[in-house]
């Protein structure tokens, strides 16, 4: 049985799907919003040390589960392997209503300038498809302003005298500075540095009708209790459906976009809840399932005038897949630093972002989110055992003495870091699953290691008795930052969407979440995401005619 | 802190264990373990106490940790069962070859040795007793381990705040 044609199909109810449902249904149009997850709210918080966003050691806990989604990753020395969802390397970002930011660790960042401007300002990079985005930051400024006062954020980031021109302030101010915060600072102006309270999405006062933070440890990776957290699945999806204009089915995984024989697409193919294969016709298609899975479902969607999956005439889907190096430096003081005050991170600097001699790029610093003990188990370094006395001693005289710092470099896109569909498994539906390759560019671990140890400077100056610093490792990056496999870009030779996110070769899809990312930017990049969504639907409300996009 | 909290869960979780006993009491089978035999589950209790040996605060057998490994492995990690035959045979043989006599008999400093030994000969096996010893000794008690929150009590972790779920209606003010 068909089902009734709706204007918009969105796939994907995270930060870009959740806010372009409502952006589009607050516009008049029907919007059906496939999610292949469930819906989880606060009542489903458990506070499970092994089990959350972050550690996964049993299980997902926001989804995809492990029986049904497999991936196949090829490591660096070519090595493949199929994998569970939540088994490290599988890339996960969430499979929920809200996707990422029903549990993320909600820091909002606004990329810097030039962030957009990465190829004008650096010159090419041997090796790397470094690149401008075909906007600006200008462009972008008033998007980024209405996420913030939509879904909520709080900070303070006046002192950041390196931030891009922003027209208004922040909706709420930031939360009380926690123990770690209030040694970091004084420090980090002794060296010169401009440190400033992290603009976050969690409520620091009573906002949008839901309270404020109530500073447990349980944040990053975790269901707020309280609600206090802001995401689209407590703001923007919630207005969506109260406009009568959007349906909202969740566990329902899409296919492929299903396209008429002159290349448009039709609608999307899906199996809903209960297994059963089904067809969503609609008049636009909007692919918002993060990097990996819309590359995937783009490259599963082919058809006699896309042999090569959707929008990928020039072979640019799937490319760039790009995430986060973190540096991280971590101290030992001979003074207390818990304090038990959540979320933990609450300080940044984002001095090193950009001008750093001889490199390019950089990225923002930051004091950590609360490590809960199991996740302190793992950083114990060597020296100190892996177990046994000393191991323990150490967890022991450290736990609340030691704190880290770190931040999210910008990486050097690689054209061969991508995402293709796997020629042999399929997920439980029968779907080929996506298969991940490549790895990081040689100058993004050389940035990674200036900014350790700057870090590492910046723990010093506030007092550590003994500092050590940790670099990953040359694998792919991607994870929940996962980014660039659907570059936006002028050129339909060298990208995939154009500067509204609209796929070149087919004006009624459109890829609306970091996907579209030329460059990750130094920050976490759940904000630009926000920001793309809202200036993607502005246009595309513009453009759209009745039961087509104007020509 | 006031030390109430760590009271009233203290009387909470021996409620829950006596009621545990009981139960495994009415079983035919006299073996609690859902997974291990009685020999395993002692070995592996004296592996786990070497991981993370008793001083001052719990070790890995006072905190439970063979009960969180028991349940996970009949659960979540049932995929590491044979992992963990196989592996445990391979400790009392390596304990065997370097002291003449099982592991369980062996003198603390010995069977260090032992692991020392099967760190680096069955790295696979001790990489997962080892990451599961942790989980059970420093994760989230629900899971069967950190009894009575030794670990969160050993790093002065205060207890899951009981506050914030449901203090107000869901259904109200949003969107």
């Amino acid at each position: 049985m068909a089902l009734e044609r709706v204007n918009a199909v969105v796939v994907g109810s995270g930060a870009g799907g959740g806010i372009v449902a409502k952006e589009l249904a607050q516009a008049g149009l029907r919007v059906v919003l496939l999610e292949r997850g469930s819906w989880v709210t606060a009542y489903d918080c458990r506070k499970d040390d092994l089990r959350n966003q972050r550690t996964t050691v049993l299980g997902n806990a926001f989804g995809p589960d492990d029986e049904r989604h497999p991936r196949v990753v090829v490591d660096e020395s070519g090595r493949e392997r199929t994998l569970r969802a939540s088994e490290p390397g599988y890339h996960n970002n969430a499979g929920c209503v809200g996707g990422g930011t029903a549990s993320y660790g909600a820091m909002a960042w606004r990329f810097m300038e030039k962030d957009f401007r990465m190829r004008s300002t650096y010159g090419a990079v041997p090796g790397s498809t470094l690149e401008d985005w075909p906007l600006s930051y200008a462009d972008l400024e008033p998007y980024y302003e209405k996420a913030e006062w939509e879904i909520g954020v709080s900070g303070d980031d006046a002192g950041n005298v390196f931030r891009a021109p922003r027209r208004r302030p922040l909706p709420m101010p930031p939360l009380p500075p926690n123990r770690e915060c209030q040694v970091l600072r004084p420090a980090a102006l002794r060296l010169g540095l401009h440190p400033f309270d992290i603009p976050m999405l969690r409520n620091s006062v009573p906002y949008n009708g839901r309270p404020a933070c109530m500073r447990c440890r349980w944040c990053v990776g975790f269901a707020c209790e309280v609600d206090a957290k802001c995401g689209t699945q407590n703001t923007v999806i919630p207005a969506a459906l109260k406009t009568g204009n959007c349906e909202l089915r969740c566990d329902c995984v899409a296919g492929q976009v299903l396209l008429d024989e002159r290349g448009r697409a039709a609608g999307v193919a899906y199996f809903d809840a209960r297994g059963r294969y089904r067809e969503q016709p609609a008049d636009l298609v909007v692919v918002s399932c993060a990097a990996i899975e819309s590359a995937r479902l783009l490259l599963n969607s082919r058809s006699r005038l896309f042999p090569k999956g959707l929008g990928n005439r020039h072979d640019w889907v799937g490319r760039n897949l790009q995430g986060h190096t973190y540096p991280r430096a971590a101290g030992l003081f001979d003074f207390e630093l818990y304090d038990d005050q959540g979320p933990g991170a609450g300080i940044a600097v984002c001095d090193y972002n950009h001008g750093n001699p001889g490199l390019a790029g950089g990225g923002m610093l930051a004091n950590e989110f609360i490590r809960l003990p199991y996740q302190f188990v793992a950083q114990v370094p060597r020296s100190a055992g892996r177990w046994g006395r000393g191991h323990k001693e150490f967890m022991r005289k450290w736990y609340r003495r030691s704190m880290s710092v770190m931040g999210p470099v910008q990486e050097m896109p690689m054209f061969d870091s991508r995402v293709e569909v796997d020629p042999v498994v399929k997920d439980h539906w029968g779907i080929p699953v996506a298969r991940l390759s490549g790895g990081k560019h040689p100058h993004t671990l050389e940035v990674a290691r200036y900014m350790a140890g700057k870090a590492e400077a910046w723990l010093k100056e506030a007092g550590a008795i003994h500092t050590w610093t940790v670099v990953p490792g040359p694998g792919l990056s991607g994870g929940q930052h996962q980014a660039g496999t659907c570059r936006m870009g002028g050129d339909p030779r060298t990208s995939v969407v154009n500067r509204y996110c609209q796929v070149h070769d087919v004006d009624n899809v459109f890829v609306i979440d970091g996907s579209v990312h030329v460059t990750n930017g130094g920050f976490n990049p759940v904000l630009t995401i926000m920001a793309l969504a809202y200036y993607a639907s502005a246009h595309l409300v513009k453009t759209w005619k009745g039961t087509r996009m104007r020509s | 802190m006031s030390a109430s909290p760590w009271k009233r869960r203290r009387f909470l979780s021996a409620g829950v264990s006596s009621a545990a006993a009981t139960f495994s009491g009415c079983r035919r089978n006299q073996n609690p373990w859902r997974f291990f035999t009685l020999e395993e589950a002692f070995l592996v209790e004296q592996i786990c106490q070497q991981l993370i040996p008793a001083d001052q605060d719990a070790g890995g057998r006072e905190a439970g940790v063979v009960n969180y490994i028991d349940r996970q492995l009949a659960g979540f990690h049932s995929r590491q069962q044979n992992l963990y035959r196989r592996g445990l045979v391979r400790v009392d043989e390596i304990a065997r070859a370097m002291f003449q006599d099982r592991f369980t008999s062996l003198a603390s400093e010995r069977q260090v040795a032992v692991l020392e030994e099967a760190e680096t000969k069955e790295t696979a096996f001790f990489n997962a007793i080892l990451a599961h010893a942790m989980q059970g000794f420093y994760g989230d008690p629900r899971h069967g381990g950190n009894r009575d929150y030794a670990s969160w009590r050993m790093l002065g972790v205060p207890p899951r705040p009981v506050r914030g779920r449901q203090q107000y209606d869901l259904t109200r003010g949003r969107g």
